[in-house]
C-alpha cells in the first residue's frame, strides 16, 4: 500500500455564493439592473410610480374633503390651494346611489334582497357550503320569485307596489346582472346543447341565434329590446322599460354563455358520452347526470369571467334610459349644489372603486377555482 | 339462419320520429312567433301612423353632424347621414385597432419582463383597466379630463402651432401645392423596393448563407425616398396654422374631444385585453423551443424573431381577432359621449326623427354583423395560412 499523504474524508463546506449574485444585491442586479435597457426601464417605472402614487393618494385621501354641506367645502380657496376628492358629495348622495328613487320607508326591502342574494351567492359558490343541489334550486328558482315579490310588491304580504321606474342605482345594477346571470346560464346550456345537437333544425337555429347576437354590439340589442320589442307584442302586453332591458341583457348574455358552455362540452372526452350510451341512459339522463356536471365544473372559471364581462356591460342600460349605478353618478355629478371642478372626478372615482372591487373579487374567485381544479394535472 | 325482424317500436319511442316531430314543433313555434311579431308590428305601426319601408332613406335629414369625412350639410339625406356615421365608426375603429395593438403588445411583453418592477406595473395596468367598465372609462376621459381642459380663451398653446382646449385639439393643416404628387409616388416605389430587397435577401441567404441588413435598407427606402422627393421638388407643402379668434379658432384641423376620448378609451381598454392575449401566446411557446434555438447558436434577438414569435402568433391571432371585433362593436358606446358614429347618428337621431325603429335597428345590426363576419372571415384565412400543418 502506497503511503498517501492526505486523503480528505469529508467534503469541503460549501462557500457562500459571491455577494453580487446572491441575496438582496444579487436579486436587485438580476431583476432590476441587468443591462442598459433594464436600468432605463427600472428608472422610468420608478419615476412613473413617483408621480402616480402621491397624485392618487393626495387626491383620494390627503387633499380630499371629508366633511361639508355643499360645494363651498370643495372649492379652491386661498387657504386651500389644492383640493382633492369631494367625499361629502358621495356621502350625501349615497342613498341615491344605492336605491335610486326607491321610496325611503320601503328601502328595507332592497336591503333584504341584497342579503338574500348574498346568501345565495355564498351558498352556491363557497366550497365549504353543503347541499349544492338545494343551493341551485334556491338561486335559480326560489330567489327570483322572492325578489320579484320583495322588490316589485306583493299585496297578500302587504308589500306595496313599487314601479320599476323608481328603482335605481346599485339596486338596478345588481338586478340587471343577477337576471343576466340567472337566465343566461340555463339558456346558454340549452343553446350549447342545441348547437351540438344531431337535429339539423335545432342546430341551425342555435348557430344563427348565437352568431347573430355575438356579431352585434350590446347597445343595438338593447335598442332592439327597447324600441322594437314593444312593436312585436300586442299593445296591452307592452313590457315596462326595465323588463325590456332585462330581456335584451339576458338574451345577449345567453349567446356568450352558450359558447363558454360549448367549450366545456367539447373538453369532455368522447368515452364519457359512449360510456353513458352503453349504460342505456337517455339523452337527457346522459347530459344531466354524466356530461353537464363534468363540463360545467371545468367551465366555472370561464363562467365567472363571462359574468364579470356581463357585470361591466350592465352599465350600457344607461344608454336606453335606465337609472343604473353609473347613471345615478352622472345625474348627481351635474347637481349645481355640488358643482365644483372635482365633483365629476370624485363621482367617477367612487364608481371605479365599486366596479373594481366587484370585478376583482369575481376574478379572484375564478382564479381560486382554477387552482382547485388544476390540482389533478399539476406536476 | 333467418335474419331476426327488427323489433317493432311505436313511433312514439322511435328516436327518428321523435327528432322529426321535435324539429317540426320548433319550426312551427318560430314561424308562429315571427308571424305574430310581424302582424303585431304592422298593427302597432299603423296605429301610431308610422310609415314602413326605406322611403326615408332619400329624404332630407335636416340635422348637422359635427364630424364628417364626406361632404355633408343639413340639406343632405338620411342615406348620406348613414354613410357619414359608418365612416366615423370605421375611422375610430381603425385607429383604435392600431393604437390598441401597439400598446397591447408593449404591455403584454413588459408583463413577461424579468424586471419585476416593470412586470408588476404592466400587470397592474391590465388588472385595473380590465376590471372597470368601458363606459365608465369613456365618461371619465370625456367629462373629467377633456371637458375639464381650459376654455377657448385660455387655450393651452403647444409648440408647433397647436392649441388644446375643451373644444378639442387644433392642429396645423398641411396644404399641398402642385409637385407634391412626387412624394406619395416615391413612397410607393420605396415600399415596393423594400419588399423586393427583402425577397432578394431571403433568396440569397438561402443560397449562400450571407445575410443582408434588410431592416436598415428598408427603412432608408421607405422613408428616405419620400424625403428625397420632398427636397428635390422644393418642399411643395405649407401649413395652415389654426388662428385664435375671439369666439372660435379658424383654420387648421380640429380633433373633437368626443373623438379623442373615444379613441383614447377604446385603445386603452382593448390594449389591456390584447396584453393578456399576447402574454398567454408567448407563454404558450414551450421554453424548450428557446433553449433549442440557443443551443443552435441563435442570439436572443433572432430567437425571438424566428422561433418564438411565429409560434406565438398561432396562439395569438384567433383571440386577437376577437378583440378587434370587440373594439369595433364597443365603438358604439360613442353614443354616450356624443361622438357621431353609426349608432349615435342612426339609432339615435334618425330613429328619433323618423320613428322607423324596425328598419333603422335592422340596418344598424346588419352593418355590425357584416363587419364581424367579414373580419372573422379574413382572419380565418390568415389563420389557416400560419397554422401548423400537421401530417
Amino acid at each position: 500500500m502506497g503511503a498517501q499523504a492526505f486523503v480528505r474524508s469529508e467534503t469541503i463546506p460549501a462557500m457562500p455564493p459571491p455577494a453580487r449574485e446572491h441575496g438582496l444585491a444579487g436579486w436587485l442586479r438580476e431583476h432590476l439592473f441587468s443591462g442598459p435597457l433594464n436600468i432605463a426601464l427600472t428608472l422610468l417605472s420608478v419615476l412613473f410610480l413617483w408621480w402616480l402614487v402621491p397624485t392618487l393618494l393626495n387626491f383620494l385621501i390627503f387633499d380630499a374633503t371629508w366633511t361639508g354641506d355643499d360645494r363651498a367645502a370643495c372649492i379652491v380657496t386661498a387657504e386651500r390651494p389644492r383640493v382633492g376628492a369631494c367625499w361629502p358629495f358621495v356621502f350625501e348622495r349615497i342613498n341615491f346611489f344605492i336605491y335610486g328613487f326607491y321610496p325611503a320607508n320601503e328601502r328595507w326591502r332592497v336591503d333584504t334582497f341584497f342579503v338574500l342574494l348574498a346568501i345565495g351567492i355564498v351558498w352556491l359558490l363557497a366550497s365549504w357550503a353543503p347541499g349544492k343541489r338545494a343551493a341551485a334550486l334556491y338561486f335559480f328558482v326560489v330567489l327570483p320569485v322572492l325578489s320579484v315579490m320583495l322588490l316589485l310588491g306583493f299585496a297578500p304580504l302587504r308589500l306595496s307596489y313599487v314601479p320599476t321606474s323608481l328603482w335605481g342605482g346599485i339596486l338596478v345594477t345588481v338586478v340587471v346582472s343577477a337576471v343576466g346571470i340567472v337566465f343566461s346560464l340555463p339558456l346558454g346550456v340549452i343553446l350549447a346543447l342545441g348547437r351540438r345537437s344531431s337535429m339539423p333544425a335545432v342546430r341551425l337555429f342555435s348557430i344563427v341565434f348565437i352568431e347573430f347576437v355575438r356579431g352585434v354590439p350590446l347597445i343595438t340589442v338593447l335598442f332592439m329590446a327597447s324600441v322594437m320589442l314593444p312593436l312585436f307584442v300586442p299593445e296591452e302586453w307592452s313590457p315596462d322599460k326595465l323588463l325590456r332591458a332585462l330581456i335584451g341583457v339576458a338574451l345577449f348574455a345567453a349567446a356568450y354563455m352558450a359558447e363558454v358552455v360549448r367549450a366545456g362540452l367539447q373538453a369532455i372526452p368522447r368515452g364519457q358520452y359512449e360510456g353513458a350510451q352503453a349504460l342505456g341512459l337517455s339523452y337527457w339522463q346522459m347530459m344531466g347526470l354524466i356530461i353537464l356536471p363534468q363540463a360545467l365544473r371545468i367551465t366555472i372559471p370561464n363562467i365567472v369571467n363571462s359574468n364579470i364581462a356581463l357585470f361591466k356591460d350592465t352599465t350600457l342600460v344607461f344608454i336606453v334610459g335606465i337609472f343604473d349605478f353609473l347613471r345615478t353618478i352622472e345625474a348627481a355629478r351635474i347637481d349645481p349644489k355640488w358643482a365644483t371642478p372635482v365633483t365629476s372626478t370624485t363621482g367617477y372615482a367612487f364608481a371605479a372603486i365599486f366596479y373594481f372591487l366587484c370585478c376583482w373579487m369575481m376574478s379572484r374567485y375564478a382564479k381560486s377555482v382554477e387552482r382547485r381544479l388544476a390540482t389533478g394535472h399539476r406536476r | 339462419m333467418a335474419q331476426a325482424a327488427p323489433p317493432r317500436t311505436s313511433p312514439f319511442n322511435d328516436p327518428r320520429w321523435r327528432s322529426i316531430a321535435f324539429q317540426l314543433l320548433l319550426c312551427a313555434v318560430i314561424v308562429w312567433l315571427a308571424y305574430s311579431a310581424i302582424t303585431n308590428a304592422a298593427e302597432n305601426l299603423a296605429r301610431a301612423r308610422i310609415a314602413s319601408g326605406f322611403d326615408f332613406w332619400n329624404s332630407t335629414a335636416g340635422f348637422d353632424i359635427s364630424q364628417h369625412l364626406i361632404p355633408y350639410t343639413t340639406q343632405s339625406t338620411y342615406g348620406r347621414a348613414f354613410w357619414v356615421g359608418l365612416l366615423n365608426t370605421l375611422l375610430v375603429s381603425f385607429l383604435g385597432i392600431i393604437f390598441a395593438t401597439i400598446i397591447g403588445f408593449v404591455i403584454g411583453i413588459l408583463q413577461l419582463s424579468r424586471n419585476v418592477l416593470v412586470a408588476k406595473l404592466a400587470a397592474g395596468y391590465v388588472e385595473v383597466v380590465r376590471n372597470l367598465p368601458l363606459l365608465l372609462q369613456l365618461l371619465f376621459w370625456y367629462n373629467a379630463v377633456l371637458k375639464a381642459l381650459p376654455v377657448l380663451r385660455d387655450s393651452i398653446s403647444i409648440p408647433g402651432g397647436m392649441f388644446l382646449n375643451n373644444r378639442g385639439l387644433f392642429l396645423p393643416k398641411p396644404v399641398f401645392s402642385p409637385g407634391f404628387e412626387a412624394v406619395p409616388i416615391a413612397f410607393v416605389i420605396g415600399l415596393l423596393g423594400a419588399v423586393a430587397f427583402r425577397v432578394w435577401a431571403r433568396r440569397r441567404q438561402a443560397r449562400t448563407g450571407q445575410q443582408a441588413p434588410v431592416f436598415i435598407v428598408a427603412l432608408l427606402l421607405i422613408f428616405g425616398l419620400p424625403l428625397a422627393a420632398l427636397a428635390l421638388t422644393g418642399f411643395p407643402v405649407s401649413f395652415d396654422f389654426p388662428e385664435m379668434g375671439r369666439f372660435n379658432i379658424r383654420g387648421g384641423i380640429e380633433i373633437l374631444p368626443e373623438f379623442a376620448a373615444l379613441l383614447f378609451g377604446l385603445s386603452i381598454y382593448t390594449a389591456a385585453f390584447i396584453a393578456e392575449v399576447v402574454r398567454a401566446g408567448v407563454q404558450a411557446v414551450s421554453h424548450g423551443q428557446t433553449e433549442a434555438a440557443y443551443s443552435l447558436g441563435l442570439r436572443p434577438g433572432p430567437t425571438l424573431r424566428l422561433i418564438v414569435i411565429p409560434q406565438a402568433m398561432r396562439v395569438i391571432v384567433p383571440p386577437l381577432t376577437n378583440q378587434y371585433l370587440n373594439l369595433t362593436k364597443n365603438s358604439s358606446l360613442a353614443v354616450a359621449i356624443g361622438y357621431p358614429d353609426l349608432v349615435q347618428i342612426f339609432t339615435g337621431t334618425v330613429l328619433n326623427q323618423t320613428g322607423q325603429a324596425v328598419e333603422v335597428v335592422a340596418v344598424t345590426m346588419a352593418v355590425y354583423l357584416t363587419i364581424s363576419l367579414v373580419t372573422s372571415g379574413l382572419m380565418n384565412l390568415y389563420n389557416r395560412r400560419i397554422s401548423l400543418v400537421e401530417r
